[in-house]
Formats: structure tokens, C-alpha cells, sequence
């Protein structure tokens, strides 16, 4: 059977700000407490990964990974319009955070 | 995972909102000193006021373990003349340091900052921040003391102000000896947390997620003594109410009334969007003095047109490291290190010309790899790992692959160059205060950016320390004063007004349509006809749309709330602008109507409050402040130093 399609709005932008790893997160809401934006709400089950909610008011201070207390739970996703690029001095070889 | 859509994918529902609902709630508790806003000056206030015995309440619309500018971190101690390895006074310092910031100077501040921020710096590193190269992991680098451990930089070190220092590119400039020593390089990251934990164990009461709303007056009545605050819980949507014998509005910086988009919200503006002129706001309502209001610049860093600071955003501060083009040919930029003496100051028209001919080719690269590597780590794994959001850009760069020792950082300056002129920033304008920087309210303190003319991190550290102990010896000496139910009522009113509509305009719309009027008339091209427009625009907006604004939950209401707050602010800068009848840089101020400068006029700041509901003007002249070293010690005859913890 086809999945459940629901009728919502328009994703706001950056779609994720953050990634969250259910299988590291242990659901402590770190992250929730130090955002200063209130950008996560916690997961209304107990333990699981907070909701991101409001992630188009983010402001990439990035406090909530850094403060994250399991180490591979959260990564910081850097929106496409501001993923910094580096070039190899030696090599003119351009990167870019993926 | 974790987006809200995954949630309502894998439950079928959206979840319900996690926090108890209490619209129409209300708590009421009492302090000897109430602070609004905790973030650096908030939560020194809060200490120095709490050690001198006062009890003492912090109102933060965030957390304050990682809330405001400073939150993230801070990787420059700035002005700290009294520092044991500085070569120059700091009454000395502070004059310079006033003279370099322009006729508009705060010298209040900058005079508290130069003479006490060594010490707030030396209860910083009591409170467990980290302010030393202890575990010597920077050995070698350029500025470190071996002795105190103490790591300076470059900024400052060849003279006052951020323009290229005297005796630029003469021989022998800037040698180590002569250097200033006067700001340093500390690991600022660490200082939030231990700053509430200090609050903690001093027995402040933190209120965490309680957005100030409104000054209290004595009576009800717009003018008299500030008697308390009162607050929105931005979680739960309960009012609160303070009563306090003293205030401190440190409720940071003016927000951005010129900037659309709030999608990618933070990508917009330098502070985050909690930083939205509350403080400035209701103290206009209560009857406080503000000054500085005409002034407006094209935005700078970090703006929405631009890429965020940092990850290449070209004005950073990455300091020591030259700019290169794509060839490697120098570029005429600042290095910000001991090269130009720490200045910011960059030959933008010669790089623009060099572009078009071919000079120089973009795009333009920091040239971290160009460098001895210990300098580079120490700009890499200190500087920027320290300064505030560049942590996250350290973090992620590192663990993308990025090596200073080899690597060389995308530079967008030139590519996006200044901001356009409608896109403007304030920042200037703030609270007036006086010696003790109490404003012009009894009762009624400021410190940080909520001041006029305020500077950075440790003006706003030494400032908060400063208003805490003034605020404190104030609510000593007198009686709690007497709230009215009236004032508490209305502003429960005008604070909920927004919940009791099912639809309407949401704030998100509310903000692009003030963003509209001060671009198209509060922009680069001012005039009486255009600040009339902007003005009858914005009554209509309070006529017509403020009246339909409405808020789901108590988040939302925060937004909205803060939208009014930004809507107030506009209008108090325009009628500053209108006051000011003549163009100078030194204000950012140019008029096309007054293109001229009025010499007469420039010798005052404008101060505006309100009586009885209407703007009044006042002009107070440049340097109202007297002889800096002469009030300031009249003012503190009995300042004790470092704080001596309890054995
Ligand atoms: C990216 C970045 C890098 C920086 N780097 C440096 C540096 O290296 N060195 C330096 O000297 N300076 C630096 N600064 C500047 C420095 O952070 C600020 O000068 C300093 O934080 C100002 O302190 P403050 O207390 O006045 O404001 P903030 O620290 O911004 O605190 C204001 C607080 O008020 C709260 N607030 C706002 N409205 C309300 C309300 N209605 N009710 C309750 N609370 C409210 C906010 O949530 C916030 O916590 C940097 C700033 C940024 C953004
Ligand atoms: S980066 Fe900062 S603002 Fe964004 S979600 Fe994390 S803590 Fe919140
Ligand atoms: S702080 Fe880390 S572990 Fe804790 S809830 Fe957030 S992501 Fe999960």
C-alpha cells in the first residue's frame, strides 16, 4: 500500500538545521535547554530525539552540538546557501562542506 | 530524523504542544533587584548585585546558560588596560579609546570598562572561565606572556580604534616591546555556563524563558520610579510579575527593523533574533531618556544578503592571516594581526579597481597555510574556536576535512561586497545613563548594549558589574515602592491581545511589512516626506494590522510581542531622524533634504523621551560626563576590587 500523504504546508528553510541520530541520542534535551532560539521542542516520549520545530529561526550559533553530551548524536548541518569552501594551497584543489 | 514533518509522518498526528498552556496565569514575586535580559551584562549584574547581599531576580527569554550574543563564546577581552602586562594607563587608555570611537562616545562605559574589566576578568577566571594558556598548548605564539600565561592579541596593540594605527608601514612598526597589550585572547566559550552557575550558587532566582514585557512606574504613571517588570514565560504563556526596588535593563542589542526573511532567520542578522529592541522599547513606555536613535548603517557582517561571519564571510576577524587572491598575489586587506597592528581597516575601492582590471582574481582565500602553523592554530583552535558561532564553523570545518597547515578559506567579501544601502542595521541608540549608569528613572538601571554607544564583550561584562552593585546599594537605601493594578492589567491585555484571535496576520508577515516601510523610506535616501510616509505608514500598520496579529502558541505570542517591540523602536528612530536636520557620517545620518552638517547641532546628543504620551527632545551636550577619572572616582570612592570568595 502507498504511504500516507498528508496535506501540509510548505517545509520552512534550512529544512535541518541539525542532524539527529536516534540510535546515539539518548533523548536528554541538552539541546532543547540551551537553544536560544527554541528551535526543538522535546519528543513527548520520554528518551526519544527532540522535534526540531522552528528551524527556520536558527540562527547557526551552534551551542546545541556543541553542548551535546553523546558524542554522534547531533550534527550540525550547515544550510546549502552557507556550506564554507577551503581550497588546498598546494593542490588549487576546492572543497566543500558536504 | 527529528523534523517535525518525520514526526507527523511516522504519529499521523502533530505532536501536541510540551509545555502547560497558562494564558491568563499569572506568578508575582519581589526582589530587592529585578534583571531583564541574561545575557553577558545581565549576568554580571546579577552577581556583583546578588554579592552584596541583594536579592536578586534574572528575567531571560532564553536560557542563560547559552543566551545573547556572548552565549556561544567570545575570543577577545577587549580594553583592559589594568591587565598586569599593559603599557598604558587605563584613565589614559579610556580617553584614547573615547577619541577613537568619535565625538558620540559612550565615556561612561568605555571609563568603567578600562578601569574595573581586569578585575571582572580575574572573577571570570574564579568562576572557572578560562582565561590563561595554563596547560601551555599555545607555547611560542606571538603575544603569549610566559609569565601570567596571558594571551594577547594584536588588536589595539599599536593604538586606540580599529582604522590602520599610526606609523603604519614606517620600519620597525609595532615592535613587541612597545606593543599596548590591551586586549586578550580568551577562551570564551566557557564563561556562559560558569556564569549562571555562579548565579546559581549565589541564590539569584533565574528565570529562564520569561521575556520581559513592560516597565512598572511608581502609580502607574509614565515618568515616576521604576517599581518592577513584568514577563511572558515564552514556554507556557503565564504572566509574571515582578516587583523590585531597582531594575537593570540589559536586555541587549536593537533587532532588525530594515531585514525580510524570516526564513533562515539567523542567517539575517549578526545577533539572534531574540535581540529585538524589547528593552528599548518599554523603557520609551515608561518614560526613559534614549539617545543615538537617528543612527543607521548598511549592514556589515553577517547579513542576510551575505554569507553568515566566518564560514567566509570576509569581514572576520581571522587574525594574522593574510587575504590572497586566486594566484596568491596579497591582497590590500586587513590582516587584523601585529602586521597592521591589529586594525580592520581594508582598501575596498583599490581591491573593486583591482578586480576590474585583473589585478586580482577572484575568489579570494584566507590564507591560513600561508603562515607559520602556530600562529594559524592559534587563530584556528583559540581565536575562532572561542568567538562565539565560529565554534560550530571550527568543529565542522575540522571534522570536513579542513587543515590550516594546508588549507587556505573561501573569502566572499568582494563577491557580495557591502550590503545594499536600504538594508540597514541600528545599534547605536540605546538607553542615556549617568555616573552611576542609572537612566534617567529612579530606580531604573542599563548595562551593555541596552546603553547608547555601547561596545563588546567586556564593556558589557564590566558595565553589568558595574549597574549590579549601584542597582543594589540603590534598593538598599529605600522602600519598595507601590505597583498599580491598572498599568499590570493593560499590559496583561496588550501582552495577550494576540491569543484571543483564531486568524489574522501572523508575525512573520507583521515584520516584512515594517522590514518594507524602512527600506523604501528609512533608507539610504532620507528626507522629511519619507520619514512622514514611513511614520503614517506605520500608524496604519498599528491601525489595520496590528489589531489582526494573532499567535498559536506561546512561542509565536514571543515573536509577535517582539514585532510590537520592533515596530516601537522604528518609530522612535524616525522621529530621531526627523529631529536631526543635517547629514553626517559621524552620526550615520545623511538626509538628502539636509545634505549639509550643522557644527552647532553636532555639539549635542538627541535625547528623546515621553511625556505624557508624546516625544519630547532634549539636546545634552557631547562629553556630559565631566572629567572621566575625576567622576569616576568621586562615583566610587568604595569599590573593593576582585571579589574575595568565602573561604
Ligand atoms: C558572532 C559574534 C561574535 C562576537 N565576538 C566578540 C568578541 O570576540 N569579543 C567581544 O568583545 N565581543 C564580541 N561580540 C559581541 C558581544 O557578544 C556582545 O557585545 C555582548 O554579548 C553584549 O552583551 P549584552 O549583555 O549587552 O547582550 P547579550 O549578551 O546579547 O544579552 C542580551 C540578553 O537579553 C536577552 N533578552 C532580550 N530581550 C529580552 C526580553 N524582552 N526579556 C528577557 N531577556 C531578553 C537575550 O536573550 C540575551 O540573553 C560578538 C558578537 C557576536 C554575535
Ligand atoms: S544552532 Fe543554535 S539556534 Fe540553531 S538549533 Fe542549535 S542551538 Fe538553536
Ligand atoms: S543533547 Fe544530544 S543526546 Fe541530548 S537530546 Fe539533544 S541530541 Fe539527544
Amino acid at each position: 500500500m502507498a504511504e500516507k500523504v498528508f496535506a501540509i504546508p510548505n517545509v520552512q528553510t534550512p529544512s535541518v538545521p541539525v542532524r539527529i541520530d536516534p540510535a546515539k541520542c539518548i533523548g536528554c534535551n541538552t539541546c532543547v535547554e540551551v537553544c536560544q532560539i527554541d528551535v526543538f521542542i522535546p519528543n513527548p516520549e520520554k528518551g526519544k530525539p527532540p522535534i526540531i520545530l522552528h528551524p527556520e529561526e536558527c540562527w547557526y550559533c551552534g551551542c546545541c552540538a556543541t553542548d551535546c553530551p553523546t558524542p554522534g548524536a547531533m550534527a550540525f548541518n550547515w544550510p546549502l546557501p552557507l556550506k564554507p569552501r577551503w581550497r588546498n594551497k598546494e593542490t588549487g584543489e576546492v572543497h566543500q562542506l558536504t | 530524523m527529528g523534523t517535525w514533518h518525520e514526526y507527523l509522518k511516522t504519529n499521523g498526528n502533530p505532536p501536541e504542544w510540551p509545555y502547560p498552556i497558562k494564558f491568563g496565569e499569572e506568578t508575582e514575586l519581589e526582589a530587592d533587584v529585578c534583571i531583564l535580559g541574561g545575557g553577558i551584562a545581565g549576568c554580571w549584574a546579577a552577581i556583583s548585585a546578588a554579592r552584596t547581599g541583594a536579592k536578586v531576580i534574572l528575567m531571560e527569554k532564553a536560557d542563560v546558560r547559552r543566551s545573547g550574543a556572548g552565549g556561544p563564546g567570545c575570543d577577545h577581552w577587549c580594553n583592559v588596560p589594568g591587565n598586569p602586562c599593559s603599557r598604558v594607563d587605563p584613565d589614559t587608555w579610556a580617553i584614547e579609546e573615547m577619541k577613537a570611537g568619535g565625538d558620540f562616545s559612550n565615556g561612561i562605559g568605555i571609563q568603567i570598562q578600562c578601569r574595573e574589566d581586569w578585575d571582572t576578568l580575574q572573577e571570570m577566571e574564579q568562576m572557572g572561565g578560562k582565561i590563561r594558556d595554563d596547560k601551555d598548548e599555545f607555547l611560542g605564539v606571538e603575544g603569549r606572556d610566559e609569565k601570567t600565561k596571558l594571551m594577547f592579541s594584536p588588536r589595539y596593540s599599536a593604538g586606540a580604534g580599529l582604522g590602520l594605527p599610526k606609523g603604519y608601514g614606517e620600519p620597525n612598526f609595532n615592535p613587541p616591546e612597545k606593543r599596548n597589550n590591551m586586549v586578550i585572547r580568551i577562551w570564551g566559550s566557557t564563561f556562559k555556563p560558569a556564569l549562571k552557575k555562579e548565579c546559581k550558587r549565589l541564590g539569584v532566582t533565574i528565570l529562564d524563558r520569561v521575556m520581559a514585557t513592560s516597565l512598572l512606574n511608581e502609580n502607574g504613571k509614565q515618568g515616576a520610579r521604576i517599581v518592577g517588570a513584568t514577563g511572558l514565560n515564552t514556554r507556557t504563556g503565564e504572566f509574571v510579575i515582578v516587583k523590585a526596588k531597582a531594575v537593570i535593563i540589559s536586555a541587549g542589542g536593537s533587532g532588525n527593523a530594515w531585514f525580510m526573511d524570516m526564513e533562515h532567520g539567523g542567517y539575517s542578522s549578526m545577533y539572534s533574533r531574540n535581540n529585538s529592541s524589547d528593552g528599548t522599547a518599554m523603557a520609551w513606555r515608561a518614560g526613559a531618556r534614549v539617545t543615538m536613535m537617528e543612527a543607521s548603517s548598511p549592514y556589515r557582517i553577517a547579513t542576510g544578503l551575505k554569507h553568515k561571519w566566518y564560514t567566509g564571510g570576509g569581514d572576520a576577524s581571522y587574525e594574522n592571516i593574510p587575504m590572497v587572491d586566486s594566484n596568491g598575489k596579497i591582497l590590500p586587506y586587513a590582516t587584523q594581526g601585529w602586521a597592521d597592528g591589529g586594525a580592520m581597516f581594508s582598501d575596498g575601492p583599490k581591491m573593486r579597481a583591482g578586480i576590474q582590471s585583473g589585478e586580482y582574481e577572484l575568489p579570494f582565500y584566507a590564507d591560513f597555510a600561508g603562515i607559520d602553523p602556530k600562529e594559524a592554530n592559534a587563530t584556528w583552535n583559540l581565536m575562532l574556536n572561542e568567538e562565539s558561532t565560529t565554534k560550530i564553523m571550527v568543529k565542522t570545518m575540522t571534522e570536513g576535512g579542513f587543515d590550516y597547515k594546508r588549507d587556505q578559506i573561501m573569502n566572499y567579501n568582494m563577491m557580495e561586497f557591502q550590503g545594499s544601502q536600504q538594508y540597514r542595521e541600528p545599534g547605536r541608540g540605546g538607553l542615556m545613563v549617568a555616573w552611576d549608569l542609572k537612566t534617567n528613572l529612579d530606580g531604573l538601571y542599563a548595562a551593555g548594549t541596552a546603553t547608547f554607544q555601547p561596545g563588546d564583550h567586556s564593556y558589557a561584562a564590566a558595565t553589568g558589574r558595574y549597574a549590579g552593585r549601584k542597582a543594589a546599594a540603590y534598593a538598599k537605601s529605600i522602600d519598595a515602592g507601590k505597583v498599580c493594578r491598572d498599568q499590570i492589567d493593560a499590559e496583561k491585555e496588550r501582552v495577550l491581545a494576540p491569543t484571543k484571535r483564531d486568524g489574522g496576520i501572523e508575525w512573520k508577515e507583521l515584520h516584512n511589512g515594517l522590514c518594507r516601510v524602512m527600506q523604501y523610506y528609512v533608507g539610504e535616501f532620507k528626507s522629511e516626506r519619507t520619514l512622514d510616509l514611513a511614520l503614517e505608514e506605520i500608524e496604519r500598520i498599528e491601525k489595520y494590522a496590528v489589531p489582526q496579529l494573532y499567535a498559536l502558541d506561546p512561542h509565536k505570542l514571543m515573536r509577535s510581542l517582539e514585532d510590537l517591540s520592533l515596530i516601537e523602536h522604528a518609530k522612535i528612530m524616525i522621529r530621531a531622524m526627523k529631529e536631526r536636520k543635517l547629514s553626517n557620517p559621524k552620526l550615520s545620518l545623511s538626509r538628502v533634504d539636509y545634505p549639509n552638517n550643522d557644527e552647532e547641532e553636532m555639539k549635542y546628543y538627541l535625547a528623546l523621551r515621553q511625556e505624557d504620551g508624546k516625544p519630547v527632545f532634549e539636546r545634552i551636550p557631547l562629553r556630559y560626563w565631566g572629567n572621566m577619572k575625576e567622576q569616576y572616582e568621586a562615583h566610587n570612592p568604595d569599590y573593593t576590587g576582585v571579589y574575595k570568595p568565602e573561604a
